[in-house]
């Protein structure tokens, strides 16, 4: 079954909420798309369209909310007099339905025995271009997934989204550290790795098989990472250009790159093979085998990454530069090389989290590097800046965060919170966990 | 192609409710960044509060206009209080990254359906005219001439932007010859050293944050004023965008960002009629029309970077301040 | 405190001619006077002074584990020029930064004019005609000369922000200071450079214009951070007149310097620092005769551990980078026969407290 909720696999049975993160973030863009003509969200003029009807015994239940999720993001629908509803959609493909058992009469529930989460369903938009869903209603049980078993899900898919944070996460702070770039097109880096990956193995593109595909994508990032260094920053060192004026150029190139992407893939989401994958049960604990693979991955390319920083030369130097570059420098060190070889990894890394994030959202979309930018940069502040393992450890902490918080605020909130620790994080202990005072000021 | 109205369309906008808003958010950045040397990146935080501060005052609390229009500064002010006090103490970038925390905070408060009763969350704000437009001296009917010609809501709320716009430049101008300004300039070029004078610069700079962000809560609601507010607006490409009319113009100067906004928004709109019209002329065969579209903004983008590492000082910026800010 | 005894006991003028005739090739033409007198007792780290305008008392500054600042005791004098020194990494900046509100210590109180300044910020400090410079000439770039120099008048109406809007209110005000400080500009000859920006000046002419700048807040203390780092020595002689006539005008002067030239030629006090402490203290001339100055601060043996040296630590636990063997043989033979006894006595206390 297909989440409804792409950055949390929901528990089995109600959602607390649904209103989701991919919802915030289609709207907010509905505004960049409203300048560029573009509309890519679910909208009135859409061709495609889900309804259905909510009753109770005959009687059509009014107020009843439902939220319909898939390509062009949620919809939230209110049953009207006659107890119906209808959404517009902009593409044939699968959707999910679910309905807010708060918003029934007390003591009436979804009712279906032969459903775990009667309050849920599937439905695809096929030929027809029209499909309607219905629901069991009656006296019932609603259904309720215990609070810790829910904690226990969010905290484990949290720590799936923190590790992939982490990939991303590392490869800013590495070349924070060694240039001094506060890189705002790092997310694009995350992009292109997801859309290199589409390119690959996409049905329609070269598909290619995934074993050969995925890794190609993240060799493909690194090598945007060193183009992107041997074109742009390298010149720009030489130049001797300042480091706010880096800033502001890394800004021009994250917009130059979204919708330079934007251009080649559209506005809409697409996705990779296998990204509805069945989730298997492990005890409270719902994963599909694509989740643990992310997780194995993330791990394993962590390790090798730790490995590489602390036992090679290559690894060494990059940490001798982060501390003092010019002493560095003077100590023999070839920082033009190091600092070439920091942007190969950290493109590949990015690159790596960028389809690792595809299947975890699910979905390749043109801004969904942008998306997670700013989390990036609350993981590294949180760890201190420039230190790699305070990067992932920061990564990890925002990633439980933003999936756990879920449970107590409305989950269009949760990149929010995790914004907010970002700030007071800054305002108290500004080096970040692991970060060292000096680095401030 | 038509040129006749693509000509019409790009004249138009010079006196667009957008380029407005537009040149009053980046003037406040002017004073953020150009005199005091704060790298706000959260401006267009500041433009949402505006915009809703106003929307809001007069759809819930049913006020009046002008007055919804002051809750709206206020609101902002209130907010780079809040921002400022404890983060003005930080480093340049690190001021840079909690703003744009902050501003992404606050437009995710606007958008969640938690509040929806009072925003609107997705769907944003509309229907806020009526005490705006009864407002209005201007008789019911169309003036002005060749491509400027509007209707008198349209007139109401263009003479308000520039009215508005006016006092902001001279009040900043003003500010800027004073030795109020030259305090700023100090701790924009070295802070420590303005603090051993003698001189506040903590105080300084929380005063140059409110008033920038007063100005740019200004051109929110200008932006806002004409039609809607949609959270999809206020997104962190509005502050690039924003970021980028200001550099185009010059940082550090009174005019820049006026200048900056216009010819941002002139290209824009030039754009945005001329790329779609040459694909339909076929010239562009290997572009769809909505690419087309998506080619400006990456335009801004490229433009925004040749702008910061060849002509930091912007158009109106002095030569001899090569020296980036900072 | 106290002005019981008002009598100086140490140091002389034979001293300072026979110092003068020695060396010193930046001498001026005109020596000036040095101020005597300053102090009551024994010329010993943390002496009292006749009429001190700082007064500081346990300030203690660690930056993690590396104790940077530990002054137990230390008046300066008012109305001299005092010259703080000490090897790089003695905590002088340090001392600068704490003494001035740049930074805060983790204990300890001072006071200047006998208010107390501690938890006092920066720019209150100056504010109470207490300013200094930086070691790294913080003149502001993209303002031009004569606006960094009004920037450095106090009490300006027109820096608030809504009396700024009026000019009416400060037209008057800022033409005095654009006088004022012209003046000052034509004092230190850079008023031809008056409408350019300070970042076309000279790394030397930017010192002078950063002194000029404190000048301009009227300050009873100037506080100069390495004045003569870096500068053309052509303007070294000016330079030095500058200091000189900042004494003659009432002012006090502190200054931390490297240059031994200077601090002979102008300073009437010295304080010596090593290892964040005061471990010397007295007139130039007795204070550069000490061997233990001579040896262990002003660099004849830089490969010996100052904590051997000054028998704070043990050989084995000596920094690695110094020659802990050479360190124990000077602390023993050389040092000693030297006449570095009394030296040692006076420190003794304080060492055998940081034993334990």
């Amino acid at each position: 079954m297909r989440s409804p909720f792409p950055a949390v696999a929901h528990p089995p049975g109600r959602m607390i909420r649904l209103l989701g993160v991919i919802l915030a973030v289609t709207a907010a863009m509905l505004g960049v798309f409203a300048l560029s003509a573009s509309p890519a969200v679910a909208a009135e003029g859409d061709p495609y369209r889900i309804s259905g009807n909510v009753q109770l015994d005959g009687e059509p239940l009014e107020g009843v909310k439902l939220v319909i999720d898939g390509p062009g993001g949620k919809q939230e629908v209110e049953t009207d007099e006659n107890g119906q509803w209808r959404v517009s959609v902009p593409e044939k493909d699968d959707y999910t339905v679910t309905l807010d058992e708060e918003t029934l009469p007390e003591g009436i529930a979804v009712v279906d025995p032969e459903d775990d989460s009667p309050d849920e369903k599937d439905v695809t938009v096929g030929a027809g271009g029209r499909v309607t869903v219905n629901f069991f209603i009656g006296e019932g049980e609603r259904n309720v997934t215990s609070m810790w078993d829910q904690f226990i899900q969010r905290t484990v898919q949290g720590l799936n989204f923190g590790l992939m944070l982490g990939l991303a996460a590392i490869g800013l702070s590495l070349v924070f550290g060694t240039t001094g770039i506060s890189n705002f097109a790092h997310g694009e880096m995350v992009t292109f790795g997801a859309v290199a990956a589409s390119f690959l193995v996409s049905a329609g593109s070269l598909a290619l098989p995934l074993w050969i595909g995925l890794p190609l994508a993240v060799v493909l990032s690194a090598g945007f990472g060193l183009l992107l260094d041997m074109g742009l920053w390298r010149p720009l060192r030489r130049k001797r250009v300042g480091v706010v004026q880096l800033m502001i150029v890394s800004i021009g190139l994250s917009l130059a790159l979204r919708y330079t992407f934007q251009f080649f893939i559209g506005g809409g989401t697409t996705q990779l093979p296998y990204a509805s994958a069945p989730k298997l049960n492990f005890g409270p604990v719902q994963l599909s085998w694509i989740d643990i693979a992310s997780i194995v991955i993330s791990i394993v390319m962590i390790i090798a990454f730790a490995l590489w920083l602390t036992r090679s030369r290559l690894g060494k130097a990059t940490r001798a530069i982060s501390d003092n570059s010019s002493l560095a420098a003077a100590s023999g060190i070839d920082v033009d090389y190091v600092v070439r070889v920091v942007w190969i990894i950290a493109g590949g890394l990015a690159g790596l989290a960028g389809v690792l994030y595809a299947y975890y959202r699910p979905g390749i979309k043109w801004d969904m590097g942008a998306q997670m930018l700013l989390l990036m940069f609350a993981a590294v502040t949180l760890g201190g800046l420039g230190t790699a393992y305070g990067a992932l450890i920061g990564s990890l902490i925002v990633g439980v965060l933003v999936e756990v918080s879920g449970l107590w605020i409305p989950s269009d909130l949760k990149y929010a919170g995790a914004l907010v620790i970002l700030i007071v994080i800054l305002l108290f202990r500004p080096q970040g966990i692991l970060g060292r005072r000096e680095r401030i000021g | 192609m038509d040129w006749i109205q693509i000509l019409s369309n790009t004249a138009s906008s010079i006196l667009s409710p957008a380029t407005i808003g537009y040149a009053l958010a980046a003037l406040g950045l002017a004073v953020h960044f150009g005199y005091a040397g704060l790298l706000n990146m959260g401006i267009a935080g500041f433009m949402a509060i505006g915009a809703y501060g106003y929307a809001i005052s007069i759809l819930t609390f049913d006020l009046p206009w002008w007055l919804a229009a002051m809750i709206g500064l206020v609101a902002a002010a209130i907010f780079a209080l809040i921002l400022g006090v404890p983060t003005l103490r930080l480093r340049g970038d690190y001021l840079a990254i909690v703003t744009i925390a902050a501003a992404e905070v606050v437009r995710l408060l606007f958008l969640t359906t938690a509040f929806d009763d009072v925003t609107g969350s997705a769907d944003g704000l509309s229907g806020y005219h009526a005490s705006f437009r009864e407002a209005n001296p201007i008789p019911p009917g169309m003036y002005g001439f060749g491509p400027w010609v509007y209707n008198e809501n349209q007139w109401w709320v263009r003479i308000l932007g520039l009215l508005t716009l006016a006092i902001a430049v001279l009040v900043v101008w003003m500010l800027m010859r004073s030795p109020w300004g030259r305090v700023l300039k100090g701790i924009r070029e070295d802070e420590d050293a303005v603090r051993a004078l003698g001189k506040n610069a903590f105080a300084y700079k929380l005063q140059a944050l409110v008033l920038g962000g007063v100005l740019a809560a200004a051109g929110g609601i200008v932006y806002a004023l004409p039609s809607a507010v949609s959270p999809g607006v206020y997104v962190t490409s509005l502050t690039f965008f924003v970021w980028t009319a200001l550099l185009l113009g010059g940082a550090a100067t009174v005019f820049g960002p006026l200048l900056g906004s216009l010819i941002f928004w002139v290209l824009q709109t030039f754009l945005s009629n001329f790329l779609p019209a040459l694909v339909q002329a076929g010239v562009l065969p290997f572009m769809t029309q909505i690419q087309a579209g998506t080619l400006r903004f990456i335009l801004v983008g490229v433009a925004l970077m040749l702008l910061v590492i060849f002509m930091p000082q912007g158009i109106l910026g002095n030569k001899k301040e090569l020296t980036f800010v900072k | 405190m106290s002005s019981e005894i008002p009598a100086p006991t140490e140091p002389t003028t034979d001293a300072a001619a026979e110092a003068a005739d020695q060396h010193d090739p930046t001498a001026a033409p005109v020596e000036r006077p040095k101020t005597t007198g300053l102090h009551v007792g024994d010329a010993k780290p943390g002496v009292a002074k006749v009429d001190p305008i700082i007064v500081a008392d346990g300030v203690r500054r660690t930056f993690g584990g590396l104790t940077a600042v530990d002054v137990e005791h230390l008046e300066i004098p008012r109305g001299a020029i005092t010259a703080l020194i000490g090897p790089n990494g003695a905590g002088k900046t340090t001392l600068f930064n704490l003494l001035t509100g740049f930074d805060k210590p983790n204990e300890g109180t001072w006071t200047f004019d006998g208010k107390s300044l501690s938890g006092v910020p920066a720019f209150k400090v100056a504010r109470l005609g207490q300013v200094r410079t930086f070691q790294l000439t913080k003149a502001l770039g993209l303002l031009t000369v004569l606006e960094n120099m009004k920037l450095g008048a106090t009490g300006q109406r027109g820096e608030r922000f809504w009396s700024s809007l009026i000019p009416a209110l400060w037209r008057k005000q800022d033409a005095k200071i654009e006088a004022r400080a012209m003046g000052l500009l034509a004092k230190f000859k850079l008023d031809a450079k008056a409408p350019d920006f300070a970042a076309s000046l000279s790394g030397g002419q930017r010192k002078l214009l950063e002194m000029a700048r404190a000048l301009m807040s009227e300050p009873k203390l100037v506080m100069l951070d390495e004045p003569m780092a870096g500068v053309n020595p052509a303007l070294t002689q000016s330079l030095l007149d500058h200091i000189l006539d900042l004494k003659d005008e009432g002012m006090t002067v502190l200054f931390v310097e490297h240059d031994m030239h200077m601090v002979r030629h102008i300073a009437d006090w010295v304080i010596v620092m090593a290892e964040g402490k005061v471990v010397a203290e007295g007139d130039p001339y007795s204070v550069m005769r000490d061997p233990a100055v001579i040896d262990a601060y002003l660099g004849a043996h830089q490969e010996l551990d100052l904590g051997v040296v000054t028998g704070r630590v043990t050989a084995e636990e000596a920094d690695p980078t110094t020659d802990a063997a050479a360190s124990t043989s000077v602390d023993a033979d050389e040092l000693a026969s030297a006449g570095t006894a009394e030296a040692e006595a006076e420190f003794a206390p304080d060492t055998e407290e940081k034993k334990k």
